[in-house]
């Protein structure tokens, strides 16, 4: 297999592997099947996803509602579908807000080292400190709730990870020959930084970012259902089961439908990293 | 040892600074006025100044940070603006439950996630294996609140066997402790899976089985022993992890812990109970990640030596 694969570039090989992985291909499917429900909402959603219709509240599936109607009568399809924009805009803002904070802090952190990455280090640590959510609780507490808020903290929360991640693989990348021959070449620190070093530790970050994606939607939504992230009405996945929480008892599809959106979004983007992680990281190959 | 323990102790102490630094900046990054805020939105100009001089915030911000490390360290966090308590009487019982909750979790989590990630390893590539990858991946997928609530549909709801929510009878803490675990058995279920795979194919291994040891010997007593260091990092940093999580699932079972308390002490803006809890779960946090540390120097004396 390795001198059929060394006559193609690296990009194709990649390809193909990632054809040939068996999970990341429906992955891929379904992750693009909510991102063109995401997109094009207005135009695939049945009914407006914010029309009270008080004469059929609660109505269960059927050939007009096909996922029934919520506690105010609103069509449970449209809703879904909207909340798959917002799910994605939550997930796709708040890690390429982490990832422009941390990656830099942490390409500069390991390049530069000393003193520099020492403060920098253990300002993480601190962030670090806050179990699972608690940070991004912590910020919300100061930001106060709110969709908005709910993308920076989340965001925030997930800026020590991409951070950490950028620092450790510029470690193993900053004394390759190619850096050092750039170094030699008089480049500045920065085009060092950007040219070099960032290009090279770029496929990491990709399969960090796939997953902290998930993990962002995941996180997000647990926050609305809270109460802390995105308000009612917006059809956000995690507040529609916090709303119909008292009306899940009596018609459970108010519940299902959300639930089922979030684990399979969330579930093929975990099968697609899983795939891109084995292509794309060499040393996991032949596990 | 000694050395090693000493050296991560000191690590530990910055740390503990930079998160009570962080908590008690919280109250003076929020929007506004501090003192205005807790005195409450119908309070007249008087009443705020009156509040500000009583919490010592007209003081400089050193000063406060000093006071408020000093009252910290005697359990002093003043009174709940909600109830009119001391703070360290709300919480407490709070974290007590937290802790079951979360203990009883991680163990469910340690016994499922590593019995699948060790049949998932030794009976690799079978329907065993890819049934276990699947399931994880579906584990890390599941919203805990939607798996709370799915749990609590089928078992109270429909069967009609456990309660819906509450704290009375050991019944009570099934359903809660299966839906924080959840993620935890896939994650450790994974790591378990990679590291014993890769200790199968050390020397030692092939030299137990090539002198005729029996495979199940081979496995527990080389290959797993030697497998654990990674999972009992992981199951660390999972205790934790409920410990943040738990927010989640208290919520959805109406579970008297510290993470419910949190969430509404934000939603009614109680902010000494919010720096308290979080105060609290970090500092637990940061102990629970020393104490991982030093079973993995127990474990692995090279860890130690270094």
């Amino acid at each position: 297999m390795s001198t059929f694969v060394a006559s193609h570039g690296p990009t194709s090989t990649a390809l193909r592997q990632l054809r040939r992985s068996r999970l990341a291909l429906p992955g891929l499917v379904i992750v693009l099947v909510f991102v063109f429900g995401g997109v094009f909402a207005p135009l695939i959603a049945p009914y407006d996803p914010y029309k009270n219709d008080l004469m059929n509240v609660l109505m269960p599936p059927s050939a007009e509602h096909w996922f029934g109607t919520d506690e105010l009568g609103r069509d449970l399809l449209s809703r879904v579908i909207y909340g798959a924009r917002i799910s994605l805009v939550e997930g796709l803002f708040s890690v390429a807000l982490a990832m422009v904070i941390g990656v830099p802090i942490g390409i500069v952190s390991g390049y530069v080292g000393g003193r520099t990455d020492a403060v920098i280090m253990r300002t993480i640590d601190v962030l670090l400190a806050f179990p699972g959510v608690l940070l991004a609780i912590v910020i919300i507490s100061i930001l106060g709730p709110g969709l908005t808020n709910a993308i920076i903290a989340v965001a925030i929360y997930t800026v020590p990870i991409f951070a950490r991640l950028a620092r450790g693989a510029t470690l193993t990348v900053k004394d390759e020959p190619y850096v050092e021959a750039a170094r030699a070449a008089g480049l500045s620190g920065v085009r060092i930084l950007w040219r070099h070093i960032f290009p090279n530790i770029s496929a990491t970050l990709f399969v960090m970012m796939t997953l902290r994606v998930a993990i962002s939607i995941l996180t997000a939504a647990s926050l609305s259902f809270l109460g802390l992230g995105a308000q009612a009405p917006l059809p956000e996945w995690g507040a529609m089961l916090a709303n119909s929480r008292n009306a899940m008892l009596i018609a459970p599809h108010v519940a299902l439908f959300p639930g089922a959106a979030t684990i399979l979004l969330v579930f093929g983007l975990n099968l697609f990293q899983d795939g891109l992680r084995q292509v794309l990281d060499p040393k996991l190959q032949d596990r | 040892m000694l050395p090693f323990l000493s050296t991560r102790l000191l690590q530990a102490i910055p740390v503990l600074f930079g998160v009570s630094l962080a908590v008690f900046l919280m109250i003076h990054l929020i929007p506004g006025d501090p003192a205005a805020l807790i005195a409450g939105a119908d309070a007249t100009r008087a009443d705020v100044e009156n509040v500000r001089h009583a919490l010592g915030l007209d003081r400089p911000l050193p000063a406060q940070y000093a006071a408020f490390v000093g009252k910290a360290l005697t359990g002093d966090f003043g009174n709940s603006f909600r109830t009119g308590r001391p703070v360290l009487d709300e919480i407490m019982p709070r974290y007590a439950n937290t802790v079951v909750l979360g203990a009883i979790a991680v163990a469910i989590a340690i016994l499922i996630g590593m019995a699948s990630g060790i049949v998932s390893a030794v009976r690799r590539h079978t329907i065993f294996d890819n049934a276990a990858l699947l399931l994880s991946l579906a584990g890390v997928s599941m919203p805990t609140f939607f798996l709370g609530l799915l749990l609590m549909l089928i078992f109270s709801v429909w069967l009609g066997w456990l309660p819906l929510s509450g704290k009375d009878t050991w019944l009570h803490y099934i359903l809660p402790a299966i839906t924080l675990s959840t993620a935890s058995i896939a994650i450790i279920s994974r790591v378990m899976h990679a590291s014993l795979i890769e200790v199968l194919s050390e020397d030692y291994v092939r030299t137990a089985r090539a002198k005729g040891q029996r495979e199940a010997l081979v496995i527990w007593r080389h290959a797993v022993r030697n497998a654990l260091i990674p999972v009992v990092t992981v199951a660390g940093l999972q205790l934790g992890y409920l410990l943040g999580g738990a927010v989640v699932t208290e919520t959805v079972f109406a579970w008297p812990g510290l993470g419910r308390l949190l969430v509404q002490s934000i939603l009614a803006r109680d902010f000494p109970v919010v720096q308290a809890s979080v105060l609290l779960l970090a500092t637990t946090f940061v102990v629970i990640n020393l104490l991982t540390d030093l079973i993995y120097g127990l474990l692995d004396p090279r860890i130690s030596a270094r």
